[in-house]
């Protein structure tokens, strides 16, 4: 994802490089296709980038306006339990949930690439349609589903007389969350692996298997190391998703009002502070820190995956 | 493609001398204790569409009455779907047409934006093509929210808050759209022929449209159903631009007649709210069933080169 090369994939012939492709001088043409998209560019995501680092770097006042008070807004943040109560809650979420989405989606992957199942095209379209669920909806319904009035959890006590603890209890909000998440999204990186399955060369399977490899062995020593790519994409794109968690919880407050505070993720928390609260140039300080480690994280993730391959 | 090829020819001879085994890589023999395990992720991700399904022929009432996963006495799915139609004065109605207006504009404005951008990169050569790429790469890691504060003061500023504009701008930039019709067109579109077509005489534009469009085709269903998806279940861009109830799509309508039930006062009308769901996942339910041929091959092809 960030390489400056064009991607390819290993054992498939690489697209070739445009550099190569002819001998035809740079030219401006190309402008002319991507100008329109650039131009879009610039006003949704340049702009507010630079826009949110110069909020960052004032401070409104009721007396005396807006002054200019350099990093202060950051050392604000530094010594802010409640953003750092967020941040541990978000870490806590992506150690936990994403190896757990990616494990369920890799596993389900291999097994309808295997081609051992029955039916496996319905197995495939099936468990990707939750995709297609808006988190508004898929939060409504898990909502109701943990619901002790009318959902399925109040039916299962009701019925064999048990008490489930109560997902949304403020002790397993945060795994009822993730249980969403997963839900959401097993099916999306599911399908990524086993698009990246798919192309891998049936050759090196008929090699594998007259050198008498196992099942396992051919998966870890031939489909892992080919899908790599994949893999680190859905991971970087996992630990995106998970730094930015908002939608499932601020729906869910509704239902669970005592277990989801104003500051519950990093995003909600600059979300509160900046409509509840007017606090337009802490929200923006809080919104590029997490920007930042966003995307130190991502890179790091990504250079990991791609020195493994070396 | 290449492996498709070799999944589906037909066994050669070489094959056919290893018949005396018939489970080979290529035709393994079927696992009923795999099909069951992968059944159980199966199970998982139909269970609460199933939930969804069967609540929304309930009345409210009998939401509360009867077991979660079965149907009760009364089949009230039509007029449920005639309440969630009618209420308010048809305000889902509303919802449902600026969804649609949000949808076509924004996620086929992006697609457009994607295919123009995505093309120039991967068969121009242009001044300061590096950094635009680095640019929109390194964009694609900032958190959406991130850029959402300082893009409503913005919109706020220039008058745009609380109209449809503030919802579709954001949406015509999708660098995921953009990257995949990048690696799309590298691929799809030979140089010779793009060569071929200039010296015929043929415009820059014209090549776009005759020769190059037609080849990217997949990659375009593929880009539009995904920013289709991201459209069609925008949240916390409405959320924050639009105020006026009259804008909403349907992710906000839906969840403010949740809201209502626990507002003192507010009328609990949760049998409309799961038939609402209902009507909300359809569409792209059947869009994607529908498609499945062409975002398939072009997922395969695109996102997962790398």
């Amino acid at each position: 994802m960030t390489t400056l090369s064009p991607p390819t994939m290993a054992g498939r012939p690489a697209a070739p490089p445009p550099r190569k492709r002819s001998t035809r001088r740079r030219s401006w043409v190309g402008w002319g296709f991507i100008a329109p998209f650039m131009v879009v560019f610039a006003l949704v995501f340049l702009a507010p980038i630079a826009y949110s680092i110069y909020l960052s770097l004032f401070r409104e006042q009721m007396v005396g306006g807006t002054s200019f008070v350099g990093l202060d807004n950051y050392q604000r943040a530094f010594d802010d339990p409640k953003f750092w109560e967020a941040l541990g809650r978000v870490s806590l979420f992506l150690v936990i949930q994403v190896p757990i989405m990616l494990g369920i989606a890799l596993l389900v992957a291999l097994a309808i690439d295997s081609g051992r199942l029955y039916g496996k095209n319905f197995f495939r379209i099936a468990i990707f349609m939750p995709y297609a669920v808006p988190a508004v909806v898929a939060t409504l319904m898990w909502g109701f589903i943990y619901g002790s009035r009318f959902g399925l959890v109040g039916n299962i006590n009701d019925t064999f007389n048990v008490s489930l603890p109560n997902p949304l209890s403020p002790d397993l909000v945060l795994a009822s969350i993730g249980n969403i998440v997963t839900w959401e999204f097993v099916g999306y990186n599911m399908l990524i692996f086993y698009a990246a399955l798919r192309v891998i060369p049936h050759s090196l399977y008929e090699a594998a298997e007259i050198d008498g490899a196992s099942q396992l062995r051919m998966i870890t020593a031939i489909k892992l190391p080919a899908i790599r790519g994949a893999l680190v994409i859905a991971t970087i794109f996992s630990i995106i998703g998970s730094f930015q968690l908002f939608n499932e919880p601020s729906i869910l407050q509704n239902l669970a009002p005592n277990a989801i505070t104003t500051y519950f993720t990093p995003n909600l928390f600059t979300y509160s502070l900046s409509f509840s609260g007017q606090q337009h140039n802490y929200a923006a300080t809080v919104a590029i820190l997490m920007g930042l480690l966003t995307m130190v994280v991502a890179y790091v993730v990504q250079l990991r995956g791609m020195r493994k391959e070396a | 493609m290449a492996a498709t090829t070799t999944r589906t020819r037909r066994p050669g001879p070489a094959l056919r001398q290893r018949r005396r085994r018939p489970h080979s890589v290529n035709h393994p023999r079927r696992s009923t204790l795999l099909t069951v395990l992968t059944g159980l992720v199966l199970v998982y991700s139909l269970v609460p569409l199933a939930w969804l399904a069967i609540n929304a022929t309930k009345t409210q009432p009998g939401l509360f009455d009867s077991f979660g996963l079965w149907f009760d006495s009364d089949f009230a799915l039509w007029s449920n779907i005639t309440d969630t139609l009618t209420y308010d004065d048809g305000v889902f109605v509303r919802w449902l047409l600026n969804t649609l207006l949000y949808v076509v504009a924004g996620a086929g404005g992006a697609t457009f934006l994607a295919v123009l951008g995505g093309y120039a990169l991967a068969k121009f050569q242009f001044p300061g093509k590096r950094a635009v790429f680095a640019v929109v790469i390194g964009a694609v890691a900032v958190p959406g929210t991130a850029l959402a504060v300082p893009t409503f003061l913005m919109f706020s500023e220039m008058g745009l808050t609380n109209t449809p504009w503030a919802v579709i701008i954001p949406s015509l930039i999708s660098p995921f759209g953009l990257y995949l019709m990048w690696v799309f067109a590298a691929d799809a579109i030979p140089g010779e022929l793009l060569e071929a077509a200039r010296i015929d005489g043929a415009s820059e534009l014209r090549t776009f449209f005759r020769v190059s469009l037609p080849l990217m085709a997949p990659g375009i269903v593929t880009v539009l159903l995904f920013t289709m998806v991201a459209t069609w279940n925008n949240y916390f861009l409405p959320l924050i631009m639009i105020k006026d109830p009259d804008w909403y799509p349907l992710t906000l309508g839906l969840n403010a007649w949740n809201a209502q039930a626990s507002t003192a006062g507010g009328e609990a009308i949760f049998n409309l709210v799961i038939t609402g769901s209902l009507l909300t996942i359809l569409p792209l339910i059947v869009a994607f069933l529908l498609l499945q041929r062409y975002w398939q091959s072009g997922l395969a092809a695109g996102s997962v080169k790398e």
